[in-house]
C-alpha cells in the first residue's frame, strides 16, 4: 500500500488515472487498526486493478478535512481523482469494504 | 466439532466468560464480528474498573483480558452470526463464514450507541458527526465541538475532547447533568467546557461536512441555529445519549424487555443452556465491572448445566 502524506496526495490520488482506494486512519483509532489487515489483504488480491493507499490523518488533518473526511475509519474510492464511493465509521466493516472493492475491481 | 461453550461477542463480558469457561477446561469459542473490545475500546481512560492500572485505556485493558482468556485455551474467531437455533440440546449458530455448534451459548453482544434520529445525522456521520471521541478527536484540533447528552459517557468524552478542541459545549435535554458528581466537578472546573441546558438537536445541516445544527429549547420551544465560525467552516457533533442493545438476532426467540435480554441472577435466559451477560441484558448498571461479573457467572452456570446434561441422557 502507498503511504500518503501532504506532499504526495495530489500526485498519487487527485492526479492519478483509474481507481484509487484511500484508507484514512489514525493511531488512536482502534476500529481502523482492526480494519487495516483486511484492507491489506484486499490490496494483495486486487492491487493490479485498484491502487491501494493509506493516510494517517494526524499527519495531514487539513488535507483529510479538505476531502470531507472527519470521521474514522473512512475508506474512499476515487476514479480519475474524483470520489466515487465511501464507507465511513461503523459502515466501514471488513465485509462492506470487500463488497465495495469488488464493484470497481 | 461441538463446543462446550460458544460466546457471542468479545467485549468485557464475553472475554470474562471465556476466561472462566476455559479455566474450567470447557472447550470454549468466542465469536466476534469485528475485533475484540466492544464499546470499551473507544474509551481513553478506564478509571472505575477496580485495580485498573494508572493510564489504563480501553484498548489496553481489553488486550490484557483477551490474552488472559487465550492463555487458558479460549479460541476466538471473527465471524458475524446471522441465524441461531437455540431450542435443541445442540445449539447451532450460522455465521457468514461457517456454522458452529455448542452445548451452551453465552450471549454477550453488548450495545451500540443510540442515534439522535434527526435529519442530517446519518448523512453527516464521519463528516463531523462522530460516536467515537478517541477515533476522531484529532480532526477537531482548535475547532468547536458539541457533545450531546449529560451522562457519564457524554461528560467524560467531552473532557477528553477539550484536549483537542478549542471549546466543548455539552448540549443536554435537562437542566442538570446525570453524570457522577466527581465527573461533574471536573467538568465545571474545566474552562474549555460550556453547557447548553434544556436543549435537544433537531437537525444537522451541511454540504458534505457539518456546517450548522438546529437546537430546540425543550422548555420554550425556541429553535436556534448554531452555525460554524466562518474561519472554521465546520464543527464537531458527538452524540452520547445512551445505547441500544445488539439483540436483533434473538428477537422472538428469547424473552426480552425493550430489546434487552431477560435473565435471572444466574444469567440464565428462558431457554435451557442459553445465557446472557453484559450490556445486552436487563440490568441497572452497565459498566465493565458488571459486564465481567456477568461473564463469570454465566460461564460457571454453563459448566453446571453441562455437568447436569452429562449426568443424564446426554452422556450416554
Amino acid at each position: 500500500m502507498v503511504e500518503l502524506d501532504r506532499k504526495n496526495f495530489e500526485e498519487e490520488v487527485k492526479n492519478a488515472e483509474g481507481y484509487v482506494l484511500v484508507d484514512y486512519w489514525g493511531p488512536t483509532c482502534e476500529p481502523c487498526k482492526a480494519l487495516m489487515p483486511h484492507v491489506e489483504a484486499l490490496a494483495e488480491e486486487y492491487g493490479d486493478k485498484i491502487k491501494f493507499c493509506s493516510l494517517d490523518i494526524t499527519k495531514a488533518r487539513r488535507l483529510a478535512i479538505g476531502q470531507k473526511v472527519m470521521g474514522l475509519p473512512a475508506i474512499i474510492i476515487y476514479k480519475d481523482g474524483e470520489e466515487v464511493e465511501r464507507l465511513a465509521e461503523s459502515e466501514a466493516t471488513a465485509s462492506a469494504v470487500e463488497e465495495m472493492v469488488k464493484k470497481y475491481a | 466439532m461441538i463446543y462446550d461453550v460458544i460466546i457471542i461477542g468479545a467485549g468485557p463480558a464475553g472475554l470474562a466468560a471465556g476466561l472462566y469457561a476455559s479455566r474450567a477446561r470447557l472447550n470454549t469459542l468466542i465469536i466476534e464480528k469485528e475485533k475484540a473490545g466492544g464499546q470499551i475500546v473507544s474509551t481513553d481512560e478506564v478509571a472505575n474498573y477496580p485495580g485498573s492500572v494508572e493510564n489504563a485505556t480501553g484498548p489496553s485493558l481489553i488486550a490484557r483480558m483477551e490474552e488472559q482468556a487465550k492463555e487458558f485455551g479460549t479460541e476466538t474467531i471473527l465471524d458475524t452470526i446471522k441465524e441461531v437455533n437455540l431450542d435443541e440440546k445442540i445449539k447451532v449458530l450460522k455465521g457468514e463464514k461457517g456454522e458452529y455448534q455448542a452445548k451452551t451459548v453465552i450471549i454477550a453482544t453488548g450495545a451500540n450507541p443510540r442515534l439522535i434520529g434527526c435529519p442530517g445525522e446519518k448523512e453527516l456521520t464521519g463528516r463531523g458527526v462522530s460516536y467515537c471521541a478517541t477515533c476522531d478527536a484529532a480532526f477537531f484540533e482548535d475547532l468547536e465541538v458539541y457533545v450531546i447528552g449529560g451522562g457519564d459517557t457524554a461528560v467524560e468524552e467531552g473532557m477528553y475532547l477539550t484536549k483537542f478542541a478549542r471549546k466543548v459545549t455539552i448540549v443536554h435535554r435537562r437542566d442538570e447533568l446525570r453524570a457522577a458528581k466527581s465527573i461533574q466537578e471536573k467538568a465545571f472546573a474545566n474552562d474549555k467546557m460550556a453547557f447548553m441546558w434544556d436543549s435537544v438537536v433537531e437537525e444537522i445541516k451541511g454540504d458534505g461536512i457539518v456546517e450548522s445544527m438546529v437546537v430546540k429549547n425543550v422548555k420554550t420551544g425556541e429553535l436556534t441555529e448554531i452555525v460554524a465560525h466562518e474561519d472554521d467552516g465546520t464543527f464537531g457533533i458527538f452524540p452520547f445519549i445512551g445505547f441500544v442493545p445488539a439483540t436483533d438476532l434473538f428477537e422472538g426467540k428469547i424473552n426480552m424487555e425493550n430489546g434487552y435480554i431477560v435473565t435471572d441472577a444466574d444469567m440464565k435466559t428462558n431457554i435451557d443452556g442459553v445465557f446472557a451477560a453484559g450490556d445486552c441484558r436487563v440490568k441497572s448498571l452497565r459498566q465493565v465491572v458488571t459486564a465481567t461479573a456477568d461473564g463469570a457467572i454465566a460461564a460457571v452456570q454453563a459448566e453446571k448445566y453441562i455437568d447436569f446434561l452429562e449426568g443424564t441422557e446426554y452422556g450416554k
